[in-house]
């Protein structure tokens, strides 16, 4: 009680900076994006209360709104699933004996650092190069391409990271749990089913929740490989709500209605996930 | 037995470098092509750079000339390292204060910061370019400041949970011995903290310098960082488009990184599994 008491009186120097930064790049502009929302504007000083309209021409006015919120979800599925399945698998072999895991770590992580632009620029490269060689196409040809070829980034940026999550919860695992389980003459699968995965809830809720939220928001990788070609259709949200604000005349506001259902969308599948996940997990 | 496990092991063993291998395949090419000429690069990309084709490293002075790659990668290192140093050490501080202070104004700052962590950025990023414009932010130093608020989130959450493990008779010693608030914290506590500052400064340091549309938008008319000169290098290049020099720039690009974690590969690893586990 006595530190807090010296402390109280503090508050300007140790947390006023912090507080001051995060007003002017978070709070106020959440405040006023929610508040514009409802307005017609070009450049916020000239904002009109409409209303809901924005959110009603968000919806209504074209497909591609509800299209890119389509693509995001099944892309999210896709590739959460994948990410996960083969990061896992990845972590169970490289916490076996075998010889050079150590740079085999660091190669599937190394992608990791890269980020999203020069990433999306790598593989815009690799892909077009086989496409062409193979069927004389290239990624603005069909969004199946595109699609998958954004499935194929994502999962060689994030694979690496989830890989080294497992790989924490794995070896966290206490031997005898193991040892116990090999004693009852356990197989592969049921030790795999019965012992690692429960063992490893914490990870997996961690994990999840950051393949989900990053896929959900992705957009850099999304400008850089496919720019939406063909024809927007590969366009996941994040992209949409950009080229809504930027590409579109007078669409500011539509924009940001669109961004509040994107936050709202984005925080709600969080919510779920945890609740859903976190009550799995046991006390280890 | 033995055997049988040794020869598990041997399969897992190659069955892991094929993997690795073809990991590496998308860097390498565009490593293989960033060393052949403009034409072969579209040409015939699969084929190993040969006399016809070898283009020394005409395509990196060409491209660094017309993307002003050194001007992006000096703005880069600065907004980075500035950044990263910056939020490393107030949001350290604000987070002992809000462990410490049992307050309602401190747990509303709390939440306030746990919630900013899962906006997208789509949510705030035209206001904010307009608030950044009109407090005079968008320039090389104002967005240190937006770093450091947007920042905030994730680097509290992550202080917090751990300062809260730390027991507070330590400051109540140090207090009573006579220190004041200032040094029980650079003296007592920060120097415990230094294992989650590195994680704080990882996490940091490597959103910021892989961002692109926080700069693009509110410094990227005049400003470029590596991630906006990249871009812009492929967007602005109308007609015959100069990819071998697109491809230098990539390699030019992606070796800080590769420095970066060659240098620090353990702490890095370590750095943000801590930060996932914690948060």
């Amino acid at each position: 009680m006595r530190v807090a008491q010296y402390m109280k009186k503090w508050f300007p120097v140790f947390a006023l900076p912090t507080f001051l930064a995060f007003i002017l790049a978070f709070v106020v502009p959440f405040g006023m994006g929610l508040y514009l929302s409802f307005t017609s504007f070009r450049t916020v000083n000239d904002a009109r209360w409409v209303g809901v309209q924005n959110y009603v021409t968000a919806f209504t006015e074209n497909n591609d709104f509800l299209h890119s919120l389509g693509f995001t979800v099944v892309f999210t599925v896709v590739s959460v699933i994948s990410v996960n399945v083969i990061a896992f698998a990845l972590a169970m072999a490289l916490t076996r004996a075998i010889k050079g895991t150590n740079i085999f770590r660091a190669v599937f992580f190394l992608p990791n650092l890269i980020g999203g632009i020069v990433l999306g620029y790598v593989w815009n490269l690799l892909i077009n190069a086989v496409l062409k060689a193979m069927f004389s196409q290239d990624l603005t040809y069909s969004a199946t391409y595109g699609f998958w070829g954004l499935v194929i980034v994502v999962n060689w940026q994030m694979i690496g990271y989830m890989m080294v999550i497992y790989i924490a919860g794995i070896q966290n695992i206490p031997s005898e749990v193991m040892e116990a389980a090999e004693i009852d003459a356990a197989g592969f699968w049921a030790k795999l089913f019965q012992v690692t995965l429960p063992m490893l809830a914490g990870s997996i809720t961690i994990c999840l929740f950051l393949t989900l939220s990053n896929c959900l928001k992705m957009f850099d990788q999304n400008l850089a490989l496919t720019d939406g070609a063909p024809n927007n259709e590969t366009e996941g949200l994040a992209l949409n709500i950009y080229r809504t604000f930027y590409a579109i005349r007078n669409h500011q506001g539509v924009g940001q209605a669109k961004a509040v259902v994107f936050f709202i969308f984005v925080s709600v599948v969080a919510y779920l996930q945890l609740r859903a996940t976190r009550s799995k997990e046991i006390d280890a | 037995m033995t055997s049988r496990r040794k020869v598990q092991a041997v399969i897992g063993f190659l069955a892991l470098l094929i993997l690795a291998i073809i990991y590496m395949i998308p860097l390498a090419m565009v490593l293989m092509n960033s060393l052949k000429g403009n034409l072969f690069v579209s040409q015939s990309p699969f084929a190993l750079p040969d006399a016809q084709s070898f283009s020394a490293f005409q395509n990196y002075t060409g491209g660094v000339e017309k993307t002003g790659f050194f001007k992006a990668l000096g703005l880069s290192l600065f907004i980075t390292i500035i950044s990263t140093v910056v939020i490393v050490l107030v949001t350290s501080m604000t987070a002992w204060y809000i462990a410490r202070v049992k307050a309602w104004y401190t747990t509303v700052l709390y939440y306030l910061f746990v919630f900013s962590m899962i906006v997208p950025f789509q949510m705030v990023m035209f206001t904010m370019s307009k608030v950044a414009n009109v407090t005079g932010l968008d320039n090389p130093l104002g967005i240190i400041v937006l770093y450091t608020g947007f920042g905030a989130g994730l680097s509290v959450f992550i202080y917090v949970g751990f300062i809260r493990s730390i027991p507070i008779e330590l400051e109540e010693a140090a207090m009573i011995d006579g220190a004041s608030t200032w040094s029980v914290f650079f003296r007592v506590i920060f120097p415990i903290l230094r294992p989650t500052a590195m994680t704080i400064a990882i996490l940091n340091a490597m959103w910021i310098w892989n961002d692109y549309l926080l700069p693009y938008l509110v410094i990227g008319s005049q400003w470029q960082t590596i991630p906006i000169a990249v871009r812009s290098y492929m967007v602005g290049s109308y007609g015959q488009k100069d990819m071998g020099g697109f491809m230098a720039m990539l390699v030019l690009a992606i070796i800080p990184i590769i420095v970066f974690f060659l240098i620090g590969q353990k702490s890095i690893i370590k750095g943000v599994t801590a930060g996932a586990v914690k948060g």
